[in-house]
């Protein structure tokens, strides 16, 4: 299955599952990402980590290895 | 009855702009108990009746960060008895999530939709009234940036908390979870606050185990309680907690399709805000950008030239010591009086003139000590001193022998007052009078012989008085309490004008000398903050810093910490997670500070004069710590574990108002002056008394071995002997560096008494010691002073940065241990390496060389 981390930039994605468990799901959930939320990212930072994506209409940075916890389906 | 109102909302949402505008000046900030997470609290309008405690922006109020924590227990427990939820109508979807949890503690509510401005400005409508009534509370639409809106809120929320009647939290979950939370409710009805009980009854749904340890409750319920959530985990195919958080995103979803029409044309149109960021966090352009943002920020606070290192040279030089000309009014000397003599400096600016003076100041300051010197040696010790007194005149100096005077000739040079060294230049004379002209090209030194004519001329030229004729002069309070001081006739000397003037004067001065530097970095820093690019900080340098445990946003104190090691352990403070916050504080005074750079610039000049890359590489060292440090230390059991999680927003770009910026860069400075001064002072008092008094309360001047803190310097030579300069002057310039850390080399100055320049004199003293090893013993000594806890000020600050005293003890050690080992390094290994001494110190450097090598490389352990 397809994780966050690996969606190339521009691309706008749809989430399938959350992986992983406690605080750091949590997190994820509380921002908004959740079952069918629809995500974008749109850039990497300057050092290939971490990466920016929108969803719900804002701007939100995630790291590639909590990215990776969320799993996606494309366009 | 005062009435208290919490104000709660997301990070970004325009809070603390709405806070500063309810409360003004009338605000307290203070720490949350136990934790560094500040806590502020203020007077609506000023008024004591009317309370509003503002709680740290927070998402959502799951126990797991220390921000949600404090505001839940504080919601909770201590149980305000309204709350104004503030949301960002930009970003409403996210914001209101928030809002739907604060819903349920049964508390009187009002939503405050902001930068209502922003949102009419792009064309969204919203329908506030039912968005009001489908929350269950009453909905105000306001800019706090603009002003609007915002009494009207804090009316509302505080007429609704007075009737204390909250109305029902609306029903957010589908049948099965409400059905589920109802049977919770009804078992757990007794055992929680009643009015809190739906927030209870979510909150154990969720299987959130802070609460249900604390309530509890009988293990039969729990069962019974826990067969409701299996079935509605079965029927929903979802744990617990991701039903709850989905199902509120669902209701805000269809709320917000009801009550909000959003205008899609300018949502899908690029704002200012993407347009910024789009050049900000470019992958080519960011870290140019970030390079240049530091480069200001530098200039503006700690560079040699900008206006931070000039105002704190004001404030120290001037405002507190002699005195200084009002701007703009400063001017050649004119003599007003018509048909007066006109004096020398007729003509030239205060600064021209007092340059000229240099010369002639020099030759009565050291004939003077030459010829009372010649003087004692041919009548006795003190026949001096006597003799002029029994020869009734007024004056502190005269020549009473004029044949031993002709004969009396002496050295005169200028030194630089840094490096202690001989400045560089062309002296001449005409008609007998020296002058002196700088230029660090030159060959030639400052240096000439004073012989009796020659002093005689120079002692007639009058030296120039800043506060007549050159402008308007205000007197310095140094210069005022020097006056003092004399008015109520306090003889030089004296125990009471030392305890006046190096005591309380010194003391305040060091306190004060700091406030420009840390004002400036601040107002800076809350600029940063306020406007949106913090965030993007830690977006760019997240990776980088990671890797040696440290957050992204740590290198911003690391910078500020290469001028001022005070407002550098301050600036941690914009670091969300308290591991990274405390580890960048016990790392960030690595960095040699401004002070330090003063003790490398001496020292590379005295000793390593053909060894140009040791003041190099003491920078270098200082990142090196900073890197293996934070390795070492993340492998701790205190720092090490999962990094924390960085699922952060990046906040759309906005100007911050001018408010909102001195409120908090004055809340900065004024927590620094009560705090850190309360300990700094005394310390300051009780450390200079030490040097200016021997143990039965004399004035001891330049004869620093007789002071008490000589004494205290020896008493302590057994721990800085390994580093071998195990004296009582290597030991008590260093506990005098605890002051300021350029104090060390003044110490030094003044401890080694002779013949030459103050360099020459220090060398010298190195040789006497350390013999053929001295270069090692000095870099030792420079090792030692830079990288050992910082000066008593940044160490105060440290231990209020890092929350509790256990916490400041640890910082202390740990530096303490870091520039100890150096030390070792410099002296043991060094001469080892050199000369090929070889004794039970070398030997027990090398051992925790290899230890701290381990701690290094060792691979982080296992955090279950």
């Amino acid at each position: 299955m397809k994780t966050l981390n690996d969606v190339p930039v521009g691309k706008t994605v749809k989430v399938v599952k959350l992986l992983g468990e406690g605080p750091l799901k949590r997190r994820i959930m509380d921002m908004g990402i959740l079952k069918g939320t629809e995500i974008t990212v749109v850039k990497i930072a300057p050092i290939g980590d971490p990466i920016e994506v929108n969803l719900r209409g804002y701007d939100l940075s995630i790291r590639k290895s909590e990215a990776a916890n969320i799993e996606v389906e494309g366009e | 009855m005062s009435i208290k109102i919490a104000l709660a909302g997301n990070p970004n949402s325009g809070k603390t702009t709405l806070f500063n505008d309810l409360t003004g000046s009338h605000q307290y900030v203070g720490n949350w108990p136990g934790v560094t997470v500040e806590k502020k609290e203020g007077f609506y309008e000023g008024d004591k009746e009317f309370v509003i405690q503002d709680l740290p922006g927070i998402y959502s109020l799951s126990p797991y960060s220390l921000e949600e924590r404090i505001s839940r227990q504080y919601l909770v427990k201590d149980s305000p008895d309204g709350i104004l939820n503030i949301v960002d109508g930009t970003n409403i979807e996210r914001n209101l999530y928030l809002t739907t949890q604060l819903a349920e503690l049964g508390v009187p509510m009002v939503v405050a939709v902001n930068m209502m401005d922003l949102v009419n400005k792009r064309g969204d409508k919203f329908d506030l009234e039912k968005l009001g009534k489908r929350l269950g509370c009453k909905v105000i639409g306001i800019s706090a940036q603009k002003g609007v809106g915002c009494k009207e809120c804090a009316e509302a929320i505080f007429q609704y908390a007075k009737e204390a009647k909250p109305k029902e939290a609306p029903h957010v979950f589908s049948g099965s979870v409400e059905h589920a939370i109802a049977h919770i409710e009804e078992s757990i009805q007794g055992d929680v606050p009643e009015k809190a009980i739906r927030w209870y009854a979510i909150k154990i749904f969720e299987r959130d185990k802070e609460i249900i340890e604390k309530l509890n409750l009988a293990p039969e319920i729990l069962e019974h309680v826990e067969e409701h959530i299996i079935d509605c985990e079965k029927e929903l195919d979802d744990d617990a907690e991701s039903i709850i958080t989905a199902q509120r995103y669902e209701f805000i979803q269809k709320l917000i399709s009801e009550c909000v029409k959003f205008n899609e044309k300018a949502r899908q149109k690029e704002s200012l805000s993407d347009r910024i960021d789009r050049i900000v966090t470019n992958r080519i352009l960011a870290i140019p950008v970030f390079v240049l943002a530091l480069m200001a920020m530098y200039w503006l606070a700690v560079s040699d030239n900008g206006p931070g290192t000039k105002l704190t040279d004001w404030a120290n030089d001037e405002f507190l010591g002699d005195g200084w000309f009002l701007p703009f009014t400063q001017h050649a000397y004119v003599t007003k009086e018509v048909g007066a003599e006109t004096p020398w400096y007729e003509g030239k600016t205060y600064d021209e003139a007092s340059s000229e003076y240099e010369p002639h100041g020099a030759n009565v300051e050291k004939w003077q000590a030459a010829y009372t010197e010649a003087y004692d040696e041919k009548n006795g010790e003190g026949a001096f001193e006597k003799d002029l007194a029994a020869s009734g005149s007024e004056e502190e100096f005269e020549v009473l022998d004029e044949s031993l005077a002709s004969g009396v000739k002496t050295e005169v040079w200028l030194e630089d007052e840094e490096t202690g060294e001989i400045r560089t230049g062309n002296v001449s004379e005409t008609d007998g009078l020296i002058s002196a002209e700088d230029d660090e090209e030159a060959e030639s030194e400052l240096k000439w012989t004073c012989d009796y004519p020659m002093y005689k001329r120079s002692s007639e030229v009058e030296e120039p008085d800043p506060s007549s004729g050159f402008g308007v002069w205000i007197p310095g309070v140094g210069a005022l309490c020097e006056k003092f001081c004399d008015a109520v006739k306090l003889e030089d000397g004296s125990l009471a004008r030392a305890l006046i003037m190096d005591g309380i004067v010194g003391g305040v001065c060091t306190v004060l000398g700091f406030v420009p530097v840390i004002a400036i970095v601040f107002l800076f820093l809350a600029f940063l903050e306020d406007c949106g690019y913090m965030a993007r900080v830690a977006f760019i340098m997240d990776r980088l810093f990671r890797s040696f445990g440290l957050s992204g946003k740590s290198f911003i104190p690391m910078l500020v910490g290469k001028g001022c090691g005070v407002p550098a352990v301050m600036a941690a403070r914009t670091i969300e997670n308290v591991r990274d916050q405390r580890m960048t504080v016990i790392l960030a005074t690595f960095i040699p500070c401004g002070a330090k750079t003063v003790i490398i610039a001496m020292f590379s000049a005295v000793f390593f004069r053909e060894y140009w890359w040791v003041a190099a590489s003491m920078d270098l060292l200082g990142v090196a710590i900073i890197v293996l440090g934070g390795i070492a230390l993340k492998k701790t059991k205190l720092f090490g574990g999962e990094a924390a999680p960085f699922v952060m927003e990046l906040p759309a770009y906005h100007l911050p108002t001018l408010k909102g910026i001195l409120i908090h860069t004055w809340n900065r400075v004024r927590a620094y002056v009560i705090k850190a001064g309360v300990v700094i002072f005394p310390c300051c008092v009780v450390l200079t008394l030490m040097m200016t008094f021997s143990w039965n309360f004399s004035v001891v001047g330049d004869a620093i071995d007789q002071s008490i803190l000589a004494s205290v310097g020896r008493f302590f030579s057994w721990f800085t002997y390994p580093l071998g300069f195990g004296n009582w002057q290597g030991t008590a310039a260093s506990i005098s560096a605890e002051i300021a850390k350029e104090q060390a080399t003044a110490t030094l100055g003044m401890i080694a008494s002779g013949d030459g320049s103050a360099a020459a004199n220090i060398l010298a003293m190195f040789k006497e010691f350390a013999g053929q090893e001295y270069k090692f013993v000095a870099l030792a000594f420079m090792v030692f002073n830079l990288f050992i806890p910082p000066c008593v000020v940044a160490i105060v600050a440290t231990f209020r940065e890092m929350g509790s005293k256990a916490w400041g003890w640890f910082a202390f050690s740990f530096q303490m241990f870091v520039g100890y080992l150096l030390a070792l390094n410099a002296f043991q290994v060094g001469r080892c390496i050199a000369f090929g001494t070889f004794g039970t110190w070398t030997a027990i450097t090398i051992i925790l060389d290899v230890i701290v090598f381990l701690a290094i490389v060792r691979p982080a352990p296992k955090v279950k």
